[in-house]
């Protein structure tokens, strides 16, 4: 049990790794979507004694359909209907992304030794996994141009946020859980509609078409 | 009544989307603000105990935020029975069921005792304007739209994580284990110190990027430029305020947990650095709408400084919340007239306003007059009071500084207003068919005179429940 928990937190690491320095679309897509699925395989893993295990289960379930299947199915179909396969141009280059994004692991293991938690610790894996999943979609997000990878970027960071959240799953309510699963549905749906028209108006995802408004 | 100002937008917000009428639909917008303004009224005269298990409870801090808004609300659904019309062209089922859920989420942040409830209702906001910021339909639009989304979902989802680190401060076996304001503030010193810093650093970031503080404002100019006059007057009047709001809540947790002085340098940073930066852009701004942006960066930045500076200045800051409300509702509904009556909001084309619009050309005057805090108008007294507090205090540079910016924002600002109010409009591109209507020009010309009224007199009911907003915020003893 414990070396499948440490080999779940390990992968979620190693999918943002991948994910920077990735730039085919539809892989990129299915990492975030194994991300999704390994969250909630955590979820349950990490359910413990102090754990309502129904209200885990939902969690877990929850997390499973909206982060595994449900937005990598509307990504997919956003590429599909846009044509696009590869071309990330990214501003900023795969192999600074990797040294950067390598670099937010190592801090994000020396920070959260410096933050000793207030509450019985579940994972001494699961802070540094937040903090270097949130980092490495701020990276994404800031870092590439397409519209998609952009988006891709923030479920990314939404997924570092829910990791975080698994802390609280034993004293606050479901309210937290369904808020980010909400937003994160949320989010990706107006987005979603949002790059339509930006595919009506412009022939093209890329948001440096979006240019036009500079000082 | 509490739940009432809530639902009330909500529920007519749902018949908005479903209204058949183009015609009439933008009614309902009268009718929900006036709904709203009479609950607010309501729970004037008859303070309300919290609902909901305390999640929700009117307190002074967000009163102040919420009358604001609500009475900028009321002008702006007035103005819109005049905009929509002369957009007759436009479908606007989205746009007036987007407003009204907008002022039911703004609602709920002003009235969110939860910080949980609270961050779902900022994201709310967002959601409900990126879609009215499109309302025009082409490309700038929806650049301003989608980095409008982008811009703050990534703000927003910070400001949860801030949120949970807020959440494990708390979470040691005795602690509070709640994200109710008043369970973290009676635990205070008890809260897990390094949590509670994280904490505050990741929801400054997050609302203040809803805020729209330097370097995190990068979204307003595009979306205020973009977006059709009433929504900038929502956005720098209501939607921002709102955002300093929910800092004011996360001040007020990080205060009681004994790392306020922490918290009081990073907001006069951000602060000063957001003043700056509004003086830098603010001259030679060509773009009259994106101007006001940069001015709504400033008094941002002017209200972090105020918190920043702690004790009497930040009675001034709840006062300047209610001026710079209805200062930014002149101005955004006459900028958005003039650049109905021209088709340009470019100062090399637009000249000759007063001439052209007699009520919109000098009320956009009056509105960078009172914005910049000339006296007599009541930014004036606000921004004095906010200064008065860091000289009281002994932070001259603070003082220097903060005298600097409004002086450079001023300069530039007025140099950008004039060219377009003054001269004469020959030559000057036009739209045909727009002129200065009551319902679009009484709306600014009344938030004018609230304005003017408000600085050559402040009733004493209003002194003290800024007070007691100010006293809130910094948790002194009442």
């Amino acid at each position: 049990m414990g070396a499948w928990t440490d080999m779940a937190f390990i992968l979620v690491v190693v999918l943002d790794l991948f994910l920077l320095a990735s730039s085919r679309l539809g892989a990129a897509i299915r990492a975030v979507a194994l991300q999704g699925a390994l969250l909630s395989l955590l979820a349950l893993l990490l359910t413990g004694s102090g754990h309502d295990v129904g209200h885990m289960l939902v969690v877990a379930g929850g997390a499973f359909l909206i982060k595994a299947v449900l937005i990598p199915w509307l990504m997919f179909r956003a590429i599909r209907e846009m044509a696009i396969r590869r071309e990330m141009e990214p501003l900023m280059g795969y192999v600074p992304s990797i040294i950067l994004g390598g670099l937010g692991v190592v801090l994000s293991f020396a920070f959260s030794r410096g933050l000793p938690l207030p509450t019985n610790e579940m994972h001494p894996f699961l802070v540094p996994t937040a903090l270097s999943t949130v980092w490495t979609g701020l990276l994404l997000v800031v870092s590439r141009r397409k519209a998609v990878t952009q988006v891709l970027g923030f479920l990314v960071l939404e997924n570092g946020v829910f990791v975080f959240g698994l802390l609280l799953t034993d004293f606050m309510p479901v309210m937290v859980e369904a808020g980010v699963l909400l937003d994160l549905l949320a989010a990706v749906f107006v987005m979603g509609i949002v790059m339509f028209q930006i595919n009506r108006e412009f022939a093209s995802l890329d948001t440096d078409a979006l240019s036009s408004l500079k000082d | 009544m509490i739940l009432f100002v809530i639902l009330v937008p909500l529920v007519l917000g749902a018949v908005a989307f479903s209204w058949p009428d183009n015609r009439t639909r933008p009614t309902l917008l009268v009718v929900g603000s006036a709904l709203h303004v009479l609950g607010i009224v309501s729970l004037w005269i008859h303070p309300e105990p919290p609902v909901l298990n305390g999640y929700l409870f009117l307190d002074a801090a967000g009163k102040v935020v919420l009358t604001t808004s609500s009475l900028l609300f009321l002008a702006s659904a007035i103005y819109a029975q005049g905009y929509l019309r002369s957009r007759d062209d436009r479908d606007n089922r989205v746009f007036v069921g987007g407003l009204l859920v907008l002022l039911g989420a703004m609602t709920t942040v002003g009235m969110a005792q939860h910080l949980g409830v609270l961050w779902v209702a900022i994201e709310v906001t967002t959601l409900a304007t990126a879609p009215l910021i499109y309302f025009n339909h082409n490309a700038r639009s929806l650049e301003a739209a989608w980095k409008y989304l982008l811009v703050s979902s990534l703000g927003i989802a910070l400001a949860l994580l801030g949120t949970f680190f807020l959440a494990l401060s708390g979470a040691a076996p005795d602690g509070p284990r709640s994200l109710l304001l008043s369970d973290l503030i009676a635990a205070g010193p008890a809260l897990s110190h390094p949590w509670v810093r994280a904490a505050f650093v990741f929801l400054l970031v997050g609302y203040g990027t809803k805020m729209g503080l330097a370097p995190l404002h990068s979204w307003k100019p595009d979306a205020y430029g973009e977006a059709p006059g009433l929504l900038g007057a929502l956005l720098a009047g209501g939607i921002t305020n709102f955002a300093f709001l929910s800092v004011v809540r996360v001040y007020q947790v990080t205060n009681a947990a004994g790392e306020g002085a922490f918290a009081r340098d990073a907001l006069l940073g951000l602060g000063l650095l957001s003043m700056a930066l509004a003086a830098v852009f603010m001259a030679g701004q060509r773009d009259f709408k994106r101007m006001l942006a940069y001015s709504s960066v400033e008094h941002m930045g002017i209200l972090a400084v105020a918190l920043g500076l702690g004790g009497a200045a930040v009675t001034g800051a709840f006062y300047h919340v209610l001026n710079n409300g209805l200062a930014k509702g002149v101005l955004f509904l006459a900028a958005g007239n003039i650049h109905r009556a021209y088709g340009s909001k470019r100062t090399d084309e637009v000249r000759g306003a007063a001439r052209r619009l007699p009520i919109s050309g000098p009320l956009f005057l009056a509105g960078f007059l009172a914005v910049t805090g000339t006296p007599p108008f009541s930014p004036f007294w606000s921004e004095f009071m906010i200064l008065n507090g860091a000289i009281g205090t002994g932070r001259y540079w603070v003082a220097g500084l903060f005298l600097l910016f409004l002086a450079v924002i001023f300069i530039g600002m007025g140099a950008t207003v004039l060219q377009v109010v003054q001269g004469s409009d020959e030559g000057a591109p036009s739209r045909p068919g727009f002129k200065d209507g009551w319902l679009t020009a009484a709306p600014p010309l009344v938030l004018l005179l609230a304005v003017l009224a408000l600085g050559l007199w402040l009733p004493a009911p209003l002194l003290s429940l800024f007070q007691a907003a100010a006293r809130l915020a910094t948790g002194s003893a009442t």
